[in-house]
């Protein structure tokens, strides 16, 4: 059974038009996506700023709340649960920020950072059974215990990641939701937490929603990868064929624009044209037709479909086989 | 005479014994219509590096200790304001990181890419010369853009409008300090490629400072990667980056996953970027460094000169630095 299927999701946030009330149009952040995570998988979901993958990542975890859909997370739909009924399922899933120091409260010292999400599960019954849980983490997290008693201030950014990491498995979740973890990181100190979260994966059997842009970092650590554009997911598949033979334009135009270090590494690079689109207005048809490379008149009417492709590669192009 | 030629700068911020020095001993090389990429992370100096070129951090905080700034073979250091102000823009301009930052908010961007001309060019100073910069820099439709103010405007796009902007002086360098660090990966190639051009068509010298060892490759001559205010190797692009000499260089090149590989897991490097004024003793990355001595705790190195245009600050790179010869001999 998969740890967490999601089904018809959709996130559309108001925008109001004129002061007073008038004509409300939405954002269509997140529309109508499905997938599913595998316990211990990790799932990558990649696309450019704005097409939606960290409000999608959001709402699978009820940050945001979705239009409509569902989250079945262990075979139970918390697409419609709040207050405490929702705080007992919060033990499950987890989430790790971007940006380290804004996620950590700078007035509490590390042990009550952790600490505090012992607490509010109760999941150290006395003091001495707190501290020694906190120490257990952070030694899991590579930091020292004495680093309990510092605050977030005193911490490099890598560190501070891994704080937040050990915040985040405290209580012990099955699914952690890692928004951009790396991003804000030093190049040489990246390397260090991508390890360590596979080495907690391997150990734990935790499954990961990893959203980041960063293409080569998503295919390092996935299992399988999700290719997000305007709110719509446009390719699917297994990391590394989906990255050795992309199906769908975008996902082709995204990896050929990925930088590599090789310079003997030739490779015909498609630049594309423009930006992405307002998710207000999307463009008719296929979303990406105004930049797609290969378009026909086809795509400017018909939206496509996400279609199967093969095992377990899925893309939503008319053009694609 | 090379275009720029920076000698041995040193800068601190502060003074007497809490100074920090940011920036100790940096000597390159960037001759006209050449690019040259710094690679660095944060608090290598790159950025005070590349500021220094027109004088741009000031003093105090900082102080320039010493060394020689020469741009066009005249001292930057020496220079009077009325000298600095005309080569601001004049010789060097400037791309920076933050587009949306670096545009001023309640000026249409035609208004603001006519200041800069009123500066250099006045003659030019024309609706006509800002439609023609906003081509240039592959602006659709410039003629209905000029009226646009900076928000109405993607992040790829007010790049562009910074980097017409620089260009409308008709710089012979353009220092680019990450350029492409907040746009999207497809924006990156886009900008990358227009660096590229205008490079080709304007025959103009580019500095381009970046953390992203990806775009080096894309787009310098030759690179520069500095560690700890320090340059720890320097050398034409293809050949550093394909053959590092220097342990860090090394690590880092193999700490950034790639997408055509496939391998379990990742170097890291361990430990953390030094910040200025705690960097370590003898040689500064050997606390994080896989091939540290016992002597690198206490001895400096210094920037050796290997093979042919080739530098690296480590004694120890000794194996490729034979390898290297005996190739260069055959």
């Amino acid at each position: 059974m998969n740890l967490l299927e999601i089904q018809n999701l959709k996130v559309h946030f108001p925008v109001q038009q004129r002061l007073f009330g008038g004509v409300k149009e939405f954002v269509r952040a997140v529309d109508d996506v499905s997938f599913s995570i595998a316990p211990g998988e990790t799932v990558g979901l990649v696309g450019e700023s704005g097409c939606g993958k960290t409000t999608l990542g959001r709402a699978v975890i009820k940050l945001v709340e979705p239009t409509s859909g569902r989250i079945v997370f262990e075979g139970e739909d918390i697409a419609s649960l709040s207050g405490p009924e929702l705080r007992a399922r919060r033990r499950r899933f987890q989430m790790i920020f971007q940006d380290p120091i804004g996620s950590l409260d700078p007035r509490f010292i590390v042990a009550d950072i952790i600490g505090e999400a012992l607490d509010i599960h109760r999941l150290a019954a006395g003091a001495a059974a707190r501290t020694q849980r906190i120490e257990a983490l952070l030694k899991a997290v590579g930091l020292a215990p004495s680093h309990a008693q510092r605050y977030p201030h005193e911490f490099s950014g890598g560190q501070r990641q891994r704080i937040g990491i050990a915040r985040a498995l405290a209580v012990e979740p099955q699914l952690i939701v890692c928004d951009e973890p790396v991003s804000a990181l030093d190049v040489s100190v990246q390397a260090q937490i991508v390890n360590l979260l596979q080495d907690l994966q391997r150990e734990r059997g935790i499954a990961y929603l990893f959203v980041a842009h960063d293409l080569a970092v998503v295919k390092h650590i996935s299992h399988r990868i999700l290719v997000m554009y305007l709110g719509r997911i446009v390719e699917a598949g297994e990391a590394r064929s989906l990255c050795r033979s992309p199906k769908h334009p975008y996902t082709q135009a995204l990896l050929s624009a990925v930088p590599v270090v090789d310079p003997d590494a030739k490779r015909r690079r498609i630049v594309l044209t423009g930006d992405v689109p307002s998710p207000i207005h999307p463009p008719g048809g296929c979303p990406f037709h105004p930049r797609c490379p290969v378009a026909v008149a086809r795509c400017k009417t018909e939206v496509p479909p996400l279609r199967e492709l093969g095992p377990g590669r899925q893309a939503a192009c008319h053009l694609a086989t | 005479m090379a275009l720029l030629d920076i000698k041995n700068l040193r800068l601190e911020f502060g003074s007497g014994p809490g100074a920090v020095r940011a920036v100790d001993g940096i000597s390159l090389r960037l001759e006209g219509g050449k690019t040259l990429c710094l690679v660095g992370e944060s608090g290598s100096g790159k950025s005070v590096t590349a500021l220094s070129i027109a004088k741009l951090v000031a003093s105090p905080p900082a102080r320039y200790v010493g060394g020689e700034i020469l741009l066009e073979g005249r001292d930057v250091l020496k220079m009077s304001a009325r000298e600095l102000r005309s080569i601001r823009g004049g010789v060097v301009s400037y791309v920076f990181q933050e587009p949306g930052a670096s545009l001023n908010p309640v000026f249409r961007i035609g208004a603001q890419i006519k200041e800069s001309l009123k500066l250099h060019r006045p003659d030019a100073a024309t609706d006509a010369e800002v439609v023609r910069l906003l081509k240039l820099v592959g602006i659709p439709a410039p003629e209905s853009r000029l009226r646009n103010y900076p928000h109405e405007m993607s992040g790829g796009m007010q790049q562009r409008v910074m980097i017409a902007m620089a260009l409308a002086s008709q710089p012979k360098l353009l220092v680019a300090d990450e350029p492409t660090t907040a746009l999207d990966v497809t924006i990156q190639a886009q900008i990358i490629e227009l660096l590229g051009d205008l490079r080709r068509q304007l025959g103009m010298a580019i500095l381009l400072i970046t953390h992203n060892l990806g775009i080096v490759g894309d787009l310098a001559d030759d690179v520069a990667v500095m560690y700890a205010g320090q340059i720890v190797e320097n050398g034409p692009a293809r050949e550093v980056l394909s053959r590092p000499l220097h342990p860090y260089t090394r690590a880092l090149i193999q700490s950034v996953p790639e997408l055509g590989s496939e391998v379990e897991r990742l170097t890291a490097i361990p430990g953390t970027v030094p910040l200025p004024g705690d960097f370590p003793g003898g040689c500064r990355f050997h606390p994080r460094c896989p091939k540290a001595q016992p002597a690198c705790a206490t001895q400096v190195p210094e920037l050796l000169t290997v093979a042919d245009s080739r530098k690296v600050r480590c004694p120890y790179s000794g194996s490729e630095i034979s390898t290297l010869k005996s190739e260069a001999v055959l």
